[in-house]
């Protein structure tokens, strides 16, 4: 292939057609009150590892519904909870996490 | 797709166009890539349809590339602008056509900044009259060199020698349009059909016996940008934007791309060569390109003229599988002999990407 | 005798208002341009938040105004003021006198073509709000494909856009969208449904139940962002791009259908009267309420009074109160006098 100094550029774009959102119906099934989250960003806003680890419950839930992988993202949760006390739909964010978890440990 | 629906919207947006006596301006860059073009429009103009269409070569660059860039502030590109008008008014002329989409974008966006600030033309006048002691009057008619091969289609397709037609199965040739950024997208009510659903060039095609292709992305920049090109670190956004046109335009297998705007014939064009380079992939039938013409060589090939003539051997991607279908006779041997016959040598063929 | 009142529009503003206006001891004269009653919610399926079917509500208007004088298929040709009244002048050649004057003439749906990036008129698959609920009631649409796999909500259509002269919300379209969203889930349960949203302003009774029942029963997407360009595919469905301001990137999605939620603009022909009589007019093309706290059926001139989507967008329920106020403002305008 020959050098040009540049190439194609990878595109930022989520594309539904091609996202697989299969992880997020595994959660789904688990966890069916994930599908009222509607991203008003409390659990993010009070959680007390996200600013040092990246985690956010509110992106967690959005990349699943772009089919993106968020292993990386539960990885930094503490499980302490916090985020469980401020949640307005009443999810449970924490038994979500551990939902999540258990199908990355499957 | 509703066809009648887009006649509604096309006649929302039509412009006059006086039928006559238009002083033309040439672009900074079209002659290097595509150069007969030019030449072939005042030539169709003036010797096939026997208008007035006057040129000076006073007449300087409408300085929209470097305002583009951001290299020169829009006072400037003003005044530049000024002394253009001038040498209108001092022809005797009132109808001013550019060659360029970004100077038609340029001078559309400046006539209109002058009427919404008077204070600001007021300034510029003074400024030319300090800087070379000319004056003049604004343009009465504003229309793109396009926009008149448009308004005289069907004057062209009545003389034409060929159609935009399949000669062995007689079904219209497909045919992509393409229209430069700056043409419509600012003013959409400057432009012939609008920017959504533009008919400038699609009417052409219609005319000339063609069918358009109406794909996804066809509102898309044809990637040029111009720092994203300029800027050789900034090219890879440039080729992606050209790639995600192919790739959109790819199932509806066109026969060819007609475009308005000196850029985006060169970067539909060229970039067919680097994708092909980079990726492995090509877009027209058996290994050949999508041929990308202007709209003067789209009228000069169904007029009759020589392909050669038109300067396409110049072009990157093949014309020949274009000119067989619609059954053009041309000389093969002929593609890289100069004006006076000389042997121009060949180019390098590239690796990926057929060529004749 | 009893006395004249005029009514101009015969949706549901002008009816409840003349059933008001009935028992009140008026005579109510409707007039209306269409050849039924009833308005737009007349060719509505199901309204929310309890999905009333809209034909129950106008049937049951219908029946309780059978007193009142009724002229279909009618237009004002023209009103001028007397010195103590109005004289209406009817293009059937009916002349009426009264002394209060209702205007009622709603809302005109926003002319989705006018957003062309989104093809309808051009596109083989755009539909609005209101096509879909002609559907809904059974008449035929070949834009709507057998089987959809997936289908698109564009809210905001010609609302909260400057551009396309229209700065007000039509209040209305979010619920509406989540009301079809979750009427096409039903029809079609293996579809995916996305919402394309700037806001959801569910403000009224039961619409926000109403929008978790769609995220959490239905699995309706919702994607804050709002759509900025269709394209038609080579199989005639739609690419539809937006970007998706919780993720910060662009998102494309192909679809095989998209509505358009069309918003409210004021009726023309509101227009048309407030000239003649020298009504204000409100910047957003409405007509201007006296007030829009406490006087939202009175105008700034004596007698004439508004009910309904003709002084602003209006849920049914608020129209269906406007209309008993401003029959109850005529009663005591009246009786003032």
């Amino acid at each position: 292939m020959m050098d040009f100094g540049f190439s194609l550029s990878k595109s930022s774009t989520l594309n539904l057609d091609t996202a697989d959102l299969s992880l997020y119906k595994k959660l789904c099934e688990l966890s069916p009150d994930a599908r009222t989250c509607m991203a008003c960003g409390s659990c993010s806003a009070t959680c007390t590892a996200g600013p040092f680890s990246g985690m956010s419950v509110r992106k967690v839930i959005l990349d699943l519904q772009r089919g993106r992988d968020v292993k990386a993202m539960v990885q930094g949760c503490m499980l302490c909870g916090k985020c469980i006390m401020v949640c307005p739909r009443g999810i449970n964010t924490r038994n979500l996490i551990l939902n999540l978890c258990k199908i990355y440990d499957r | 797709m509703i066809y009648q629906g887009k006649q509604k919207i096309w006649s929302d947006y039509q412009k006059e166009i006086p039928d006559d006596n238009w002083y033309y301006v040439r672009s900074c860059i079209r002659q290097n890539f595509f150069p007969a073009s030019e030449k072939m429009f005042t030539e169709i103009t003036r010797n096939v349809l026997g208008k007035d269409v006057y040129e000076t070569p006073f007449h300087t660059t409408c300085g929209g590339i470097a305002y583009h860039c951001d290299t020169i502030p829009q006072e400037t590109v003003m005044t530049i602008v000024a002394r253009q008008f001038a040498l209108m008014t001092e022809a005797g002329y009132e109808n001013y056509c550019p060659s360029c989409i970004t100077s038609f974008g340029n001078y559309a966006e400046i006539l209109e900044t002058w009427h919404e600030f008077p204070e600001l033309e007021a300034k510029i006048r003074e400024d030319l009259w300090k800087a070379c002691k000319r004056e003049f009057k604004k343009p009465k008619y504003l229309a793109h060199s396009s926009d008149l091969i448009y308004h005289w289609r069907n004057e062209i397709a009545d003389k034409a020698r060929y159609r935009l037609v399949d000669k062995e199965t007689g079904e219209p040739l497909k045919i992509v349009e393409h229209i430069g950024c700056h043409y419509a997208k600012m003013f959409p009510h400057k432009a012939v059909g609008g920017a959504e659903y533009p008919y400038v060039l699609a009417g052409m095609v219609e005319s000339w016996g063609g069918q358009v292709i109406d794909y996804p992305e066809r509102r898309h920049c044809c990637g040029y940008g111009f720092r994203q090109y300029h800027v050789k670190a900034n090219r890879g956004y440039s080729i992606s934007n050209t790639h995600k046109k192919f790739e959109s335009m790819e199932p509806y297998h066109p026969d060819a791309i007609i475009t308005n705007c000196p850029g985006c014939p060169y970067f539909l064009d060229r970039w067919q060569y680097v994708i092909a380079e980079q990726t492995g992939k090509t877009y027209g039938r058996g290994g050949y390109g999508i041929p990308v013409l202007t709209y003067e060589e789209l009228a000069g090939i169904v007029l009759g003229y020589d392909p050669w003539d038109l300067g396409l051997q110049l072009h990157q991607v093949a014309v020949e599988p274009l000119l067989d279908k619609i059954g053009i006779e041309y000389d093969p041997k002929a593609k890289y002999l100069g004006l006076n016959k000389e042997d121009l040598l060949r180019p390098e063929l590239p690796t990926v990407l057929k060529c004749c | 005798m009893k006395e004249n009142i005029v009514i101009i529009g015969g949706g549901i503003a002008g009816m409840e208002a003349a059933k008001q206006l009935l028992c009140l001891g008026y005579n109510p004269i409707i007039v209306e341009q269409n050849d039924h009653l009833g308005g737009h919610v007349s060719q509505w399926h199901q309204l929310f938040p309890d999905m009333t079917p809209a034909q129950d509500l106008v049937r049951r208007l219908g029946e309780e105004i059978s007193e009142a004088n009724i002229f279909l298929e009618t237009t004002v040709s023209y009103v001028n003021k007397l010195k103590d009244g109005y004289n209406v002048m009817l293009n059937n050649g009916v002349n009426i006198v009264c002394r209060a004057l209702l205007i009622a003439s709603g809302f005109k749906l926003f002319d989705a073509t006018k957003k062309e990036e989104y093809g309808y008129g051009v596109y083989d698959r755009v539909i609005t709000n209101s096509d879909l609920e002609a559907w809904f009631n059974g008449k035929q649409d070949p834009r709507i494909p057998d089987k959809p796999a997936r289908v698109g909500f564009v809210h905001c259509v010609g609302s909260r856009d400057l551009k396309a002269g229209n700065s007000q919300c039509s209040k209305v379209c979010c619920v509406t969208a989540i009301k079809q969203a979750i009427e096409v889930k039903e029809k079609f349960p293996d579809a995916e449904i996305y919402c394309f949203y700037m806001d959801l302003r569910l403000f009224g009774k039961k619409y926000e139940d109403f929008y978790i029942n769609a995220q959490r029963d239905f699995g309706v997407h919702f994607i804050r962002g709002r759509v900025s360009e269709v394209g038609e595919a080579i199989d005639g469905r739609l690419q539809v791009k937006a970007e998706d301001t919780l993720a910060g990137k662009p998102l494309k999605v192909t679809l095989d259908m998209l509505v358009l939620m069309s918003g409210m603009v004021c009726n023309p022909q509101a227009t048309e009267i407030a000239r003649m009589i020298h009504l204000d007019m409100d910047d957003d093309g409405f007509l201007r309420s006296r007030d829009n706290v406490y006087s939202i059926i009175e105008s700034n001139r004596p007698g004439v009074f508004y009910a309904g989507a003709c002084t602003g967008t209006k849920t049914v329920p608020e129209t269906v109160a406007e209309a008993r106020a401003a029959a109850l403002g005529i009663d005591a305008y009246l009786k003032s006098l």
